[in-house]
């Protein structure tokens, strides 16, 4: 197989470029819109699960550890291919939200132990300090020990946004032309062994812009006078 | 004293139980404060004096026993708890400070969240209290960034800001150098003379013979003996434990 | 409609189950080739000259930064056609989570080396050890014992990823689920019971792993803080 640069380049240009232009689009949507859930959601498990009555703790653990042991492409299978087959109640989902709705299970279950973690980081006296001042638990929870817990749970969250980027690639595999997805359908049109390297490329740069961004998100969330190393 | 009526106890204790495991802690303490007492309770370590000044804003629930504020029941008062805890203070011995916040905002928080108030009320409200114990320049210090001094200063403020009509001090300068212990015991002395109602656990017998209205002193879950620091500190008879164990601690002489 | 299930379940179990053996032989090959090369990756990244550092940092930064699905295709379409045209589907797939874990688990060992204090090579060169016999001797059998937490969330994350090798058609748990489904149209319950499958076997691997853990243990001895991944 021999290598040649300056039609490899019009290739790129004319043909690749455009459809992965596409591609990325979607894949930039699907991360977006399935992160603030994701955080959302990964808070509420995780302090459902610290601070929850037995059913609510229950419920969440349940749901982390299956989330956490079934692969995600499976996940999607069911949510895009099981959904629409259960008799009476069947929802048929458009691979897009079937996607998001899969991204956002994984991605709050995994972000709901960064956060758990942190939680149960914060030294007990803050939550004792807050009670002594006549805090509700609820308001404790939200004023004293999420602004800590989320503050330490930025490394882990922001590693598990960098997950999201990469495994959004599986909704491909139900159907949906994201940035993978493109360089796949242009490879089995025209068989140029390039492709997949420069999908790469643009993933490298997605994950490489976004560790700079989650670093300087870091440093500027550190509370002054408590930096480690 | 007999003849006193309630009415004059703004705080009334009475036989507190507290057994943790097969510890019992406390072994039925009772006493009754008066507005603007300083209360300073001594004893050995372990006694329970901490574990009684938290069954009094029901950190610690107690097993049995009671606690009045003016004439409403402090204990089993259900969710009505976190109101009588705006109206009892607690200064602790690792301070607690809100890690995330800074001297003022520490002293905002409860103020916001709780009272309600808005937040320039709040802000000039916490620059007041900063100011009443010295702290006003550190305001926008972050806890990590104070020593222990200042960080227990700040967590006065903190409670002074709530206006509570008593406030519990937890060994206040158990975790401080002798240096910052001073200047943490000065604040206590001007609230002390301000006429600020005080329950202090310590083991601080200057403080306690120029300050205190009244020693306790504690052993073994119980209140062994009671009384003003001229009769304790004086030449009467009596007292004999807390004179062995002020021996004990070696300070005697008090300042 | 139940005894159709039942009757459908029992005659594809024996099917599935081979899925499963397929799975588990996935993830033993990824682990294994993940910690033979990972090992001598992290001691490189940790002892090698700068060099050496700069490429072994820069395989990692690329086998962290693709989605597996990625890594697939590239290997699947591009790569090995290149050195064998017929090759199997599982082996690239063993190949590339095994390449993919290696990235990871350099950096659980890298860890696991960086927490080992300095007096533990300083006494080792004293006795007249050469750098790589402190290396050998010393340092990698305490490096691994305190990997070993780290490798515990290894695994499941290969687990879960093997499932992917299902888009290059290797014949594991998950393309066997989707042939079944393909096949008699019954769907959710398969698929649960290819979800169980899996949490099953994330059980079952932990356990064994926390029985190495503690079969390796050396009494009083911990790693100190150290977490794994950073």
């Amino acid at each position: 197989m021999s290598f040649e640069a300056a039609p490899f380049i019009d290739f790129c240009i004319n043909t690749l470029f455009p459809a992965l232009a596409d591609g990325l689009l979607i894949t930039v949507l699907l991360v977006l819109i399935t992160a603030p859930f994701g955080l959302a959601f990964g808070v509420l498990l995780a302090v459902g699960r610290v601070y929850g009555k037995s059913y609510s703790h229950w419920f969440c653990r349940l749901f982390v550890g299956f989330v956490k042991g079934c692969p995600l492409m499976l996940l999607l299978f069911i949510l895009y291919f099981g959904l629409p087959t259960i008799p009476y109640v069947g929802i048929t989902l458009d691979a897009f939200t079937a996607s998001v709705i899969g991204f956002i299970c994984c991605n709050s279950a995994y972000n709901s132990e960064y956060v758990r973690g942190a939680i149960l980081s914060v030294k007990e006296g803050q939550l004792v300090a807050a009670s002594a001042l006549g805090m509700t638990k609820r308001q404790a929870i939200m004023y004293i020990v999420l602004p800590q817990a989320l503050r330490r749970a930025i490394p882990g969250l922001s590693n598990e946004f960098i997950y999201l980027i990469k495994y959004s690639s599986l909704a491909y595999m139900i159907t949906l032309v994201e940035l993978t997805g493109a360089g796949k359908l242009v490879f089995s049109k025209y068989f140029e062994p390039g492709v997949f390297f420069v999908v790469g490329i643009v993933y490298l740069a997605l994950i490489t812009v976004t560790t700079v961004g989650a670093n300087a998100l870091e440093k500027k969330y550190a509370v002054p006078g408590t930096q480690k190393r | 004293m007999s003849e006193k009526t309630t009415d004059d106890y703004i705080l009334r204790v009475e036989d507190i139980h507290k057994t943790y495991g097969d510890k019992e802690v406390l072994k039925g303490v009772s006493f009754n404060v008066r507005k603007g007492d300083t209360i300073v309770f001594i004893g050995p370590s372990g006694t329970g004096k901490s574990t009684l000044l938290r069954c009094i804003n029901q950190l610690t629930v107690p097993d049995s026993g009671r606690v009045w504020l003016h004439d409403e029941e402090v204990t089993n008062s259900g969710r009505k708890i976190n109101r009588f805890r705006q109206k009892i203070g607690m200064v602790f011995q690792n301070f607690y400070l809100f890690d995330h916040l800074t001297a003022i905002k520490n002293v905002e928080i409860a103020l916001l969240k709780v009272k309600g108030m808005s937040p320039e009320a709040a802000r000039e409200k916490a620059l007041c209290e900063l100011r009443q114990v010295g702290m006003e320049e550190y305001a926008d210090h972050y806890p990590a960034e104070l020593s222990g001094g200042q960080a227990q200063r700040v967590s006065i403020a903190r409670a002074l800001a709530m206006e509570p009509d008593v406030i519990l001090f937890d060994e206040p300068t158990s975790a401080l150098d002798p240096e910052l212990t001073r200047e943490v015991l000065e604040v206590m002395k001007k609230l002390a003379l301000e006429g600020m109602t005080m329950l202090v656990v310590t083991h601080e017998m200057g403080f306690a013979r120029s300050v205190a209205t009244e020693i306790v002193f504690m052993e073994s879950g119980v209140i062994q003996e009671t009384g003003t620091p001229a009769e304790v500190f004086g030449e009467g008879g009596g007292f004999e434990r807390i004179r062995s164990f002020m021996g004990q601690i070696g300070d005697l002489s008090g300042d | 409609m139940e005894i159709d299930l039942f009757s459908v379940i029992t005659e594809w179990l024996p099917y599935l189950l081979g899925g499963v053996v397929v799975t588990v032989g996935l993830v033993a090959s990824a682990l294994i080739i993940g910690a033979c090369l990972g090992l001598p990756m992290a001691i490189g990244q940790v002892y090698g000259s700068r060099p050496v550092k700069y490429v072994i940092g820069l395989y990692v930064w690329f086998f962290r930064g693709l989605p597996v699905l990625v890594l697939l295709f590239m290997f699947y379409f591009t790569i090995f056609p290149l050195l064998d045209p017929n090759i199997d589907a599982f082996v690239v797939g063993a190949v590339v989570l095994g390449l993919r874990g290696a990235a990871y688990q350099s950096q659980i060992f890298r860890g696991a080396i960086q927490s080992i204090s300095e007096g533990q090579m300083t006494a080792a060169r004293s006795l007249g050890m050469s750098r790589v016999m402190a290396i050998r001797t010393i340092i990698i059998p305490q490096a691994v014992r305190i990997a070993l937490p780290g490798w515990s969330n290894e695994y499941p994350n290969i687990l879960t990823d093997s499932a992917i090798c299902y888009a290059i058609g290797v014949a594991e748990l998950l393309t066997r689920t989707s042939q079944i489904v393909a096949q008699t149209y019954i769907t959710m319950p398969i698929y649960l019971l290819c979800a169980l499958m899996f949490i099953l076997l994330n059980l079952a691997g932990m356990r064994v792993i926390a029985y190495l853990e503690k079969r390796v243990a050396i009494p009083g001895f911990s790693g100190g803080s150290h977490t794994g991944i950073v």
